[in-house]
């Protein structure tokens, strides 16, 4: 049955797509571990809704508004916590209570409760077409380059910010790109386990590798491989038996985790 | 007199209306290691803030090399800097030779990686502080003084003509405190660096460094060591024999005003 499911025109492209969206992921992922930002991606995801119901309501590509409202929140919650006394868990608590209000109120407007929207929420990676499938190959290409092209740099801030400023590295800069990748990132990883699960995938690859490794391009590989071995592990599970596809892939996710939790409280190493 | 590497013309730092520093006037030479003394919330640490254009002054002027910082940080005029509490997080996943070599991540650049020779230069660094052998050991698993110097170690890597320490010595046992003053009065020597080093520590300051600066919120005393018993109680308003537990270099010198 396997072999059938993979003859499957749409079973080539959600394992294409799951594959790639799996790799990015995988990548931040490390990086939202160590900067503490597991929330920060729940909060964009959330607010993505928002921006998402704005497109049905608009009649627009709700991909394309919700790329747009998840970088403007984004880039809200570094803002006031820049300028204002509020922490960032706090200023994502509100921006992404905010913006799910608003994406139920544009809804209701919209008076379109569909089976899209239940696709955006709890993804539908078998429902990707070629032309997504080739959004997603832009997008992460282009986020795979950014990493490798300011990887050094992100590591350092990731490490002490202010010392990554006195040694001349531009810290505000590279704060506001990452979020910005974040929030592409979000956006497109809403088609393989939707707005509601994607911060699953953000956050458990790079929690397993921190569980497995003492070393940050160890880490790197680990929350890779992580990522990627979970997704495809759980889109073919997800076929043969007739589950979800976006739980299913965090369900394997969450397995993983516990597994590498139980090895690192296991044996000591040293 | 040598060449001023550092001048402040009635500087005023304040928080949220609240005066952390007012009408501050100093010049600092070069090749000197001044310490900065003064009790808990004096302004010690905003001092070096300041002056690394960490903050900026709310009122006055602070020149580094003849520069305002910000604009010698981006012209490439690094400063070496040593916080207080340099590993904010002890289960970072890097190794000691990655934390030296962060300290040269600005001067590489953007987009390019670190190369032979910026490894060998980090592991030089760390020769030169005595601790090659630690190069791959996780930085959470190094000691207390080890990790001292390894964060001197990158406050160097930068190529920093200026060094800002700050309490350099305070999670310390007394050995490795005095080892650090030594290593540290040792490269200002070898690498003719200008030093700042704030503490709350009179007595280690007091005979390891050039010049003193006694700061509470003003500049009370600017003066080589040793610096005498009022000059010590007007900046930290307290006896200061509780403060010295009886063993004062016992002399007074006159402060000077600007």
């Amino acid at each position: 049955m396997m072999i059938e499911a993979l003859s499957l025109g749409f079973f080539q492209r959600a394992l294409l797509a799951g594959l790639l969206l799996s790799l990015i992921c995988g990548v931040l992922s490390v990086f939202v571990i160590l900067r503490r930002m597991a929330f920060v991606g729940v909060g964009i995801s959330h607010s993505a809704f928002g921006g998402v119901a704005l497109g049905f309501l608009l009649g627009l590509d709700p991909l394309w508004s919700g790329i747009g409202f998840a970088v403007v929140v984004a880039l809200l919650i570094e803002w006031t916590q820049e300028r204002g006394r509020l922490e960032e868990d706090a200023a994502i608590g509100i921006f992404f209570a905010v913006a799910m209000a608003l994406g139920v109120l544009f809804l209701n407007l919209s008076r379109t409760y569909n089976v899209d929207v239940f696709g955006f929420l709890f993804g539908n990676i078998l429902a990707v077409g070629p032309s997504q499938l080739g959004e997603i190959f832009v997008v992460s290409l282009v986020v795979l380059a950014t990493v490798a092209l300011f990887y050094k740099e992100l590591v350092f801030l990731s490490f002490d910010e202010e010392m990554a400023w006195v040694s001349g590295v531009p810290v505000k800069a590279l704060r506001y790109l990452f979020l910005v990748l974040l929030a592409l990132v979000i956006i497109m990883a809403i088609y393989l386990v939707g707005i509601i699960l994607v911060s699953a995938l953000l956050v458990i690859p790079g929690a397993v590798a921190r569980n497995l490794t003492r070393h940050i391009a160890a880490m790197v590989w680990v929350s890779v491989a992580a990522a990627v071995g979970a997704t495809l592990a759980g889109l073919f599970l997800s076929m043969a038996l007739d589950w979800p596809s976006g739980a299913t892939v965090v369900l394997v996710l969450g397995l993983t985790f516990f597994a590498s939790q139980a090895f690192r409280l296991g044996p000591r190493r040293h | 007199m040598s060449p001023v590497a550092i001048t402040i013309r009635d500087l005023s730092v304040a928080y949220n209306g609240h005066p952390v520093l007012e009408e501050v006037n100093l010049d600092i030479e070069e090749n000197t290691c001044v310490g900065v003394l003064g009790p808990n919330g004096a302004g010690k640490s905003t001092l070096l803030r300041v002056i690394l254009g960490l903050i900026a002054p709310t009122r006055g002027k602070v020149l580094v090399f003849g520069a305002d910082p910000r604009q010698g940080r981006s012209q490439g005029n690094l400063i070496g800097y040593l916080p207080q509490r340099p590993l904010t997080n002890p289960r970072f996943p890097v190794s000691v030779l990655d934390v030296v070599l962060m300290g040269r991540y600005g001067r590489i650049g953007l987009g390019r990686r670190p190369k032979k020779e910026d490894r060998e230069a980090a592991l030089a660094l760390l020769t030169r502080l005595g601790i090659p052998h630690l190069a791959d050991r996780p930085i959470g698993e190094a000691s207390g003084g080890e990790q001292q110097r390894v964060f001197i170690a990158r406050a160097l890597a930068v190529n920093p003509r200026l060094v800002v320490l700050d309490e350099p010595t305070i999670s310390l046992d007394a050995c490795s405190q005095d080892e650090v003053y030594d290593l540290v009065k040792k490269l200002k020597d070898e690498l003719n660096l200008t030093v700042i080093m704030v503490s709350h520590d009179i007595g280690a300051v007091a005979s390891h460094v050039d010049d003193i600066i006694c700061l509470n919120r003003r500049v009370h005393v600017h003066a080589p060591p040793p610096i005498g018993r009022v000059a010590l109680e007007n900046t930290f308003g307290c006896a200061v024999e509780y403060l010295f537990h009886g063993e004062i270099p016992h002399r007074v010198v006159r402060g000077h005003d600007d």
